[in-house]
């Protein structure tokens, strides 16, 4: 388990980005990301075609490993086990078990205890973090609301998670039992972050950043690294805003280092209100 | 008091400031040269190295970095930590900066993708550990001294004030490589 939660730890204070094409995979690099995310439509798109969204083309991540020499991830959809051991057998380095993708299985996720490869999962709240840590997960991820550019979701989220997280730590004993009900999270997992004040596993913060101040902004709230999507490639300049996502994620405290980075950046991509997008693919996911 | 500097621009840099403190150092994130000027020692950590490069251009510290090192400074790298030390670096990136301060060759991934990571204890004095992606030694100078090898491959040396890892002692409870590296060259009482 600390081996598989190893890869997690070297991947902190970093930008993951997601990519569709070796090329796309190539810029992330140049730019300093510590990981590419492979998939074949980045979430913006995928929320425009609509339709079902599955694993990649094994030929597509077999492309961008070959172009990359930094970790890649890839997604299968919740509770789509076969597609995971897929993914196992192709040497992805992380499996993200994504709610972007649409669901195979509406109970279950995935045993992720079951596989050598470590998994990343998405939470919107603490008990959701806690199941998914309990199933075998390695990293979890802030849900956001992933291909709209709008990081109110992500904020909800990362506050939600690292709120009752504090509100743990001051809880006595028998109110921890209660926590563990109201989580619907098992209870020794709750009773170790009342006595660390941290979750089990490294916190990064995904769906809907868009900027570096987004970036910053993530970190600053308490998240370990963050996952940008559709913000960078949906951009005017990826290149450009990639390698400024990276500096303020390093920087997030540093605000003359922030207002330089965020200059001249060309525009970011359009973004989306919450009360204009029918599917939440945060919802997704038990 | 000893500040040991943790370099803070991505990666595992957070454990291994728990590890100093724990040891008994005042620990200082390092992310600009006018925190760089304070420090009389630095943990490079584990990371990716190539990002870890590239923000030590923007963040301006690439040449004061170099100018301590020449200085002397002890320093501490363990896996991409050791890849930016290291003197020659096989399956790197062009752009990719390295400040050979140890005379090693090193290979980036050379045991492999995450999945085929592994966990072992050194006969060193038990110190664990397992590499993620991590570098493989090569070639090993004449004036670099191996202090712990796996399946013959060496996994931690040192040259002067320079100790280098290829794994990772942050990620475990054990501090006892910490409490070397200060012992060694900084003269500190475990």
């Amino acid at each position: 388990m600390r081996v598989k939660r190893g890869l997690a730890e070297m991947l902190k204070g970093g930008v993951i980005m997601d990519v569709v094409t070796p090329e796309q995979a190539r810029i992330a690099e140049d730019a300093g990301a510590v990981a590419v995310m492979a998939l074949e439509r980045v979430p913006a798109d995928i929320r425009v075609d609509g339709g079902v969204a599955r694993m990649s083309d094994p030929e597509m991540i077999e492309g961008i490993k070959a172009v990359t020499t930094i970790p890649v991830m890839a997604k299968a959809r919740i509770g789509h086990f076969v597609e995971a051991q897929i993914l196992e057998a192709l040497g992805v380095d992380y499996v993200d078990e994504s709610e972007v993708l649409t669901p195979a299985d509406e109970t279950h996720h995935i045993d992720k205890f079951a596989f050598t490869v470590p998994f990343v999962c998405g939470a919107t709240n603490l008990g959701e973090a806690l199941r998914r840590i309990s199933e075998g997960a390695c990293m979890i991820r802030s849900k956001g609301e992933a291909g709209t550019g709008n990081v109110v979701e992500a904020v909800r989220h990362l506050r939600s998670i690292l709120g009752d997280i504090r509100k743990i730590t001051q809880a006595d004993n028998a109110e921890l039992f209660q926590w563990a009900k109201h989580l619907q999270a098992p209870l020794p997992l709750v009773q170790e972050i009342a006595e660390t004040g941290k979750l089990q596993v490294p916190l990064f913060c995904a769906g809907g950043l868009a900027t570096p101040a987004d970036a910053a902004l993530a970190m600053q709230l308490g998240a370990e690294s963050v996952f940008v999507g559709s913000g960078i490639f949906k951009s005017d300049n990826p290149a450009l805003r990639a390698k400024a996502i990276v500096e303020a994620t390093t920087n997030y405290n540093d605000a003359a280092i922030l207002a330089k980075v965020s200059r001249g950046l060309g525009a970011p991509m359009t973004g989306i209100g919450m009360d204009a997008i029918n599917t939440k693919f945060a919802e997704r996911g038990w | 008091m000893t500040t040991v500097g943790v370099l803070a621009l991505q990666g595992a840099f957070a454990r291994h400031f728990d590890a100093l403190q724990r040891c008994g150092v005042d620990a200082l994130e390092v992310r600009t040269a006018s925190q760089l000027d304070v420090v009389d020692a630095l943990v490079l950590p584990g990371g990716e190295s190539t990002t870890i490069s590239k923000l030590l251009v923007s963040n301006e510290l690439g040449d004061p970095l170099a100018d301590r090192l020449d200085q002397g400074m002890p320093v501490f790298g363990t896996c991409a930590g050791m890849i930016l030390l290291a003197s020659d670096v096989l399956d790197g990136r062009s752009d990719q900066r390295n400040f050979g301060a140890i005379d090693l060759a090193v290979r980036r991934n050379a045991y492999g993708r995450q999945v085929d990571s592994f966990e072992a204890d050194l006969d060193i004095d038990g110190i664990a550990g397992g590499p993620y992606r991590a570098p493989g030694v090569e070639r090993v100078g004449s004036a670099v001294e191996v202090l712990a090898s796996v399946d013959d491959r060496p996994v931690l040396c040192s040259q002067g004030s320079v100790l280098v890892s290829s794994f990772h002692p942050e990620l475990t409870e054990d501090d006892r490589l910490h409490q070397r590296f200060l012992t060694l060259f900084l003269d500190l009482a475990a």
